[in-house]
């Protein structure tokens, strides 16, 4: 819990660091060592306790769990500035408000991984929302960022309001925000209680993106400068996804059952909407904004099946979503030319970035030896566990199969980097050795990680 | 009067900035509706607080606090929301200096 107010205070410093330093990349670096800061911070609180404690009994509680994701997303979070801080610098002129805003999204990604107050949710997901609206449209010059950040802001608002009216309807059903009386067994179910979660499940798929409330995530993936995608599909997506499991983990009883198809529903629409539209794409950004899609329908089997399994495997799959994501973004940001052809003759030009990008694709697309296999093993396997693999078989049949058509898409980009010639030669990406380590290390984790997931795992317990 | 009309208000006035979301063209407009949106649930959540109150009033004389958690509701809804308008009439204000119009179709004319 000692994050949201770090990562707080830290944001005012970076606000007013912005007044002190003239150079930009100062700011990259106070930003770094403040994240840096921040993960030693919730690495301390995870083994042994918190540095200070704030009570604050009904409103946000920590759990092992939190805990965990907020380390990852932290731990993501850092690999993000280190490998894309110079091209935050090149998107305007001031930078440090951006590192700002950034760490106030971390403050709410804190609130919204330990919230047992609908109240919490609530400001959780604008914290995390308002500053994403500005990042939008940080590059004001360029109509396209501009324009998306119009379309996220009216749609995220328009969202937040069907949240807002799913809360007060919760309320008026059971006369309290707190999660745990809504999941009281044997309560009475009201009208309005129902109607209220349906409206939160609303704007809850609309905040993480899955169909059929998916429609402004390419517009707004594809118009956002390209660095603040990143951070957006990445980081911020699962954030989202966390404080949907928790909303609906103590929910799940009283609505077995029905629910479980309206899940479904959701999950197979997502599936075939993001993968099916992911291989007509041309520019890789765009075909990255429909994968989001597409892997958002796995994260949600964790909401389908709300058991251990789900739990373990959303961990899994934040880590894995995380650093591949991450890796081919800061990739992707250095070229000039964003469609499959932009990548061809690319194992030429960098040897082993295109390695390290091969992997990380490997991992999105759930192959072997790469934790993104394990992490889709996690979620189909916790449907099977929760009883659903006679009832949904179809939907698990679906999800394999939607799996192998995403191999297409995925498998464009290591066809065109491995075995198309560029018309003319290019020269090698402006980039420091630093940056090709950086990712090359983060391709490294992805194996490691697919060869001893447990590794990650072990701190849901210990 | 009842509880129950402000209740039907409410919902009514939710609606209608639904319907405005969804129908209207020009932004300020859309966001008038959206902000229209979140006062319907303002108005809700009040009409809410009074008739749990009197609910555990019936229970319990001596819970004289209860209901209240949603007034309280009231006030971080009125701040966000204030947050959100600085930022959304920013956004507005950059799109207009861009392109001199407001009209969300001319965006997705753009696009194309």
């Amino acid at each position: 819990m000692n994050l949201i107010i770090f990562a707080g205070i830290m944001g005012v410093v970076m606000m007013f660091g912005g007044l002190l330093m003239k150079q930009k990349h100062q700011a990259t670096l106070l930003a770094t060592v403040l994240v840096l800061l921040l993960l030693a911070g919730n690495t301390w609180e995870m083994l042994h306790g918190p540095i200070f404690s704030i009570q604050a009994p009904h409103m946000l509680a920590t759990s092992r769990f939190g805990l965990l994701i907020n380390e990852i997303l932290l731990a993501a979070g850092l690999l993000y500035l280190l490998v894309s801080g110079r091209d935050i610098e090149k998107v305007g002129n001031y930078v440090a408000e951006y590192y700002a805003l950034i760490f106030f999204i971390f403050a709410g990604i804190g609130i919204s991984t330990a919230y047992t107050n609908l109240l919490m949710l609530f400001l959780g997901i604008e914290i995390i929302s308002i500053p994403l609206y500005i990042l939008t449209g940080a590059d004001k010059r360029n109509l396209k960022s501009i324009e998306a950040a119009l379309k996220y802001f009216l749609m995220g608002s328009f969202s937040t309001g069907i949240m807002l009216m799913g809360i007060a309807l919760i309320y008026g059903g059971t006369g309290s925000f707190l999660l745990e009386k809504f999941s009281l067994q044997g309560a009475p179910i009201s009208y309005n209680l129902v109607a209220g979660l349906l409206l939160i499940l609303v704007a809850m798929a609309f905040k993480v993106s899955a169909a059929p409330f998916h429609f402004w995530t390419p517009d707004v993936y594809d118009g956002a400068p390209t660095v603040f995608t990143s951070f957006m599909a990445t980081i911020v997506k699962v954030a989202g996804f966390i404080a949907f499991i928790r909303l609906f983990e103590g929910a799940s009883g009283i609505i077995a059952g029905k629910w479980q198809w309206v899940i479904a529903i959701i999950i197979s629409l997502t599936l075939l909407i993001g993968n099916i539209t992911a291989v007509f794409q041309q520019s890789v950004k765009r075909m990255l904004a429909y994968s989001s899609i597409a892997q958002a329908g796995f994260m949600m089997f964790a909401l389908f099946s709300m058991n251990n399994w789900g739990r373990e495997g959303i961990v899994l799959y934040a880590a894995a979503y995380c650093l591949a994501t991450i890796g081919i973004f800061a990739v992707l940001t250095k070229m000039d030319d964003y469609t499959y052809q932009g990548f061809n003759g690319f194992a030429r030009r960098e040897p082993m970035l295109a390695v390290a990008l091969a992997v990380m694709v490997l991992s999105l697309a759930g192959i072997p030896l790469t934790v993104g296999f394990f992490s889709k093993y996690y979620m189909v396997a916790s449907a099977v566990a929760a009883g659903f693999g006679g009832k949904f078989l179809w939907l698990l049949v679906l999800a394999m199969l939607c799996a192998a058509v995403s191999v297409y898409y995925y498998f464009r980009v290591i066809q065109a980097m491995y075995f198309k010639e560029a018309e003319q030669p290019q020269s090698a990406l402006p980039v420091s050795a630093g940056f090709r380590y950086l990712v090359a290390g983060a391709a490294l984790v992805v194996v490691l990680l697919g060869i001893l997931p447990q590794w990650l795992l072990q701190f849901l317990y210990f | 009067m009842p509880i129950t009309y402000y209740i039907f208000l409410a919902v009514i006035i939710f609606c209608i900035g639904v319907t405005g979301v969804l129908t209207r063209r020009n932004s300020i407009i859309v966001f008038m509706c959206i902000e229209l949106m979140l006062n319907a649930v303002n108005l809700l959540l009040v009409a809410f607080s009074k008739l749990h109150h009197q609910r555990m009033l019936v229970l319990d004389a001596a819970n004289v606090t209860a209901g209240t958690e949603s007034q309280l509701f009231v006030f971080f809804i009125m701040v966000v929301a204030a947050a959100e308008v600085s930022v959304g009439l920013a956004i507005i204000v950059m799109m207009y200096r861009a392109v001199h119009s407001v009209d969300i179709n001319f965006l997705n004319r753009l696009k194309n």
